[in-house]
């Protein structure tokens, strides 16, 4: 089973495994949750309708909403979040929430756009002390 | 990162938990950042209404605020970003009581920790404008993109966990707009025609900021005959900050860091990017909903300044909202004092809209409103709260304020 290693910055949270969810849009948890069911919610999102709970996410950048630093935190506490975040570049509100929770968070990738290295069902370890993402492909 | 003595200390616990769990928060998102060292703040500003904090967030809050007293309160002057609960207005809302009770809860831990519950996004209108150059940690996007751009001072966008460490400490790690380099001009805009209501303001703000995407993008923009005033700027940055999550743009011969062009890049690196009478057309466009019946009307996001105020009162003036048809209207709590006084906010209510304060809309638990009042088609002419309000199960239409209030008057889009 081919293994892929994709270089980042340094990140923040514990390592983690999980099921990849990809796309090229961006992220708000204010904006684009129903943090209830655990679903994206915004009919304008390219995830609308699909479930982020457990999931490993990766999309481009993050939106604006200063909220969703506090909502990272409460997301976790209920159980109904995300396992890591992936950026191609995230914004400080997303890394600090991501900070204070506890999540798994990374972005800035050597190889390129995340979006397209990683795809929808990959499995995936993100390791961010050491800065390191690896992907297991069927 | 590089730690005085004081940091050091913080971070060691000897000036107790609160200033220790601050200082550990900090170094993680300065580390993240590459941040070499931190940066002294003289202001900070909260952004931490209980939808998006919940059970978890107050109870954090609370284990802050349980700390003696020399250990808990804020190093330096620290306000609050609106609340979620109007508590004169909030059962006619239909919010619950379990909503205010959370509201209380975290209005006594911030209280317990000497923040000063300002409960506004306005507040370089109302409280106290940064000053050029000042070093800021401050939440609320438009709030921060406003006084980036607008006034000059520095800030990054700090969630309310961050801004919070900032107000603790008086410091925030020394990263991204705290930096010289990072002011500069990236992407270059020129408007071939003039914005003329707020919502065509904001909808410059939202075409700019969905071009240039990024909290590390820094638009420019030249082609502004006449220096736009304060609300006007207002709805540019919120709308800016919603759509890219951008943190500071300039306006040639307008704003402080741009006085030419040569002085925030260098020109003949970026490519002209125009927006003209077509992309406006395009954006309002988007937000279709004309000749249906609307549900509710919202003034919010940002706050609407004393200026605001007294057009609403203008308009509604011996006339009578559909009865069919809810129209609310956000303020700050100083400007709320100020209109009552005046009064602009009878003026206001006596159309059968509802003036609220210390609040905004869509922080305010907008999708069990929605549900528990019957609306969905909302109409505002805040480009920022068209953006989101989609996310809370509404359907959103843009206008200025004026055909805003005609619909409301006529129970349906016109």
């Amino acid at each position: 089973m081919p293994v892929i290693e994709l270089e980042c910055h340094l990140g923040v949270g514990p390592e983690v495994s999980g099921e990849a969810l990809v796309t090229d849009d961006n992220f708000s948890a204010r904006y684009d949750l129903d943090r209830i069911k655990g679903i994206f919610s915004r009919p304008q999102h390219k995830l609308a309708g699909q479930s982020y709970v457990d999931k490993i996410m990766v999309f481009n950048t993050a939106k604006g909403g200063v909220a969703s630093a506090w909502m990272l935190y409460e997301m976790k506490s209920r159980g109904i979040a995300p396992k890591a975040i992936l950026f191609n570049y995230v914004n400080p509100i997303l890394a600090q929430g991501a900070a204070l929770a506890e999540m798994a968070l990374c972005d800035r990738f050597a190889a390129g756009d995340i979006t397209q290295l990683i795809r929808t069902g990959d499995r995936v370890t993100v390791k961010p002390a050491e800065g390191l993402v690896t992907i297991t492909r069927e | 990162m590089r730690l005085t003595a004081d940091e050091q200390s913080m971070l060691d616990g000897q000036q107790g938990e609160p200033r220790r769990w601050a200082m550990e928060h900090m170094l993680r998102v300065g580390r993240f950042f590459d941040a070499a060292d931190f940066v002294p703040v003289v202001q900070a500003h909260i952004m931490a209404d209980t939808e998006s904090l919940g059970e978890a967030g107050v109870e954090f809050l609370e284990s802050l605020a349980a700390a003696p007293e020399a250990e808990r309160r804020v190093r330096i002057p620290m306000i609050t970003d609106p609340r979620g609960i109007d508590f004169c207005h909030y059962r006619r809302l239909k919010q619950t009581d379990a909503m205010a009770v959370l509201e209380q809860r975290a209005i006594d831990a911030f209280e317990a920790l000497g923040i000063m519950m300002t409960n506004t996004c306005i507040n370089y209108q109302t409280i106290m404008p940064p000053v050029r150059g000042e070093h800021l940690a401050f939440g609320d996007t438009g709030v921060v993109i406003y006084c980036n751009s607008v006034l000059g001072a520095c800030s990054n966008f700090e969630g309310g966990p961050s801004a919070l460490a900032a107000g603790l400490t008086g410091r925030t790690p020394r990263y991204g707009l705290h930096l010289e380099q990072n002011r500069r001009a990236t992407r270059r805009f020129r408007v071939s025609c003039q914005p003329r209501y707020l919502s065509d303001w904001g909808a410059l703000g939202g075409i700019v900021g969905a071009r240039a995407g990024s909290y590390r993008e820094v638009p420019v923009i030249e082609g502004i005959d006449l220096a736009p005033g304060s609300d006007e700027m207002k709805h540019l940055g919120a709308a800016m900050a919603s759509f890219g999550s951008v943190p500071l743009f300039h306006l040639v011969g307008v704003t402080p860091e741009a006085p030419t062009l040569e002085a925030i890049c260098d020109p003949a690196a970026l490519e002209v990017e125009v927006i003209g009478e077509a992309d406006f057309e395009d954006f309002f466009a988007r937000y279709g909903g004309k000749g249906e019946k609307v549900d509710v009307v919202v003034f919010s996001a940002p706050q609407l300044s004393l200026l605001e105020m007294q057009s609403l009162a203008d308009l509604l003036d011996d006339k009578k909202i559909h009865a069919d048809t809810d129209m609310l209207a956000v303020t700050s709590p100083a400007v709320a004092a100020d209109a009552r006084r005046m009064g602009l906010v009878e003026r206001i209510e006596s159309s059968g809209a509802l003036v609220l304060e210390g609040m905004c809309f869509y922080q305010s638990y907008a999708r069990e409103m929605g549900e528990a009042n019957s609306w969905t088609r909302l109409l505002t002419n805040s480009v920022k709260l068209a953006n989101i309000i989609g996310g809370y199960g509404y359907q959103p239409t843009l206008s200025n304020m004026e055909n805003c209030v005609a619909s409301a008057i006529a129970g349906e889009i016109v």
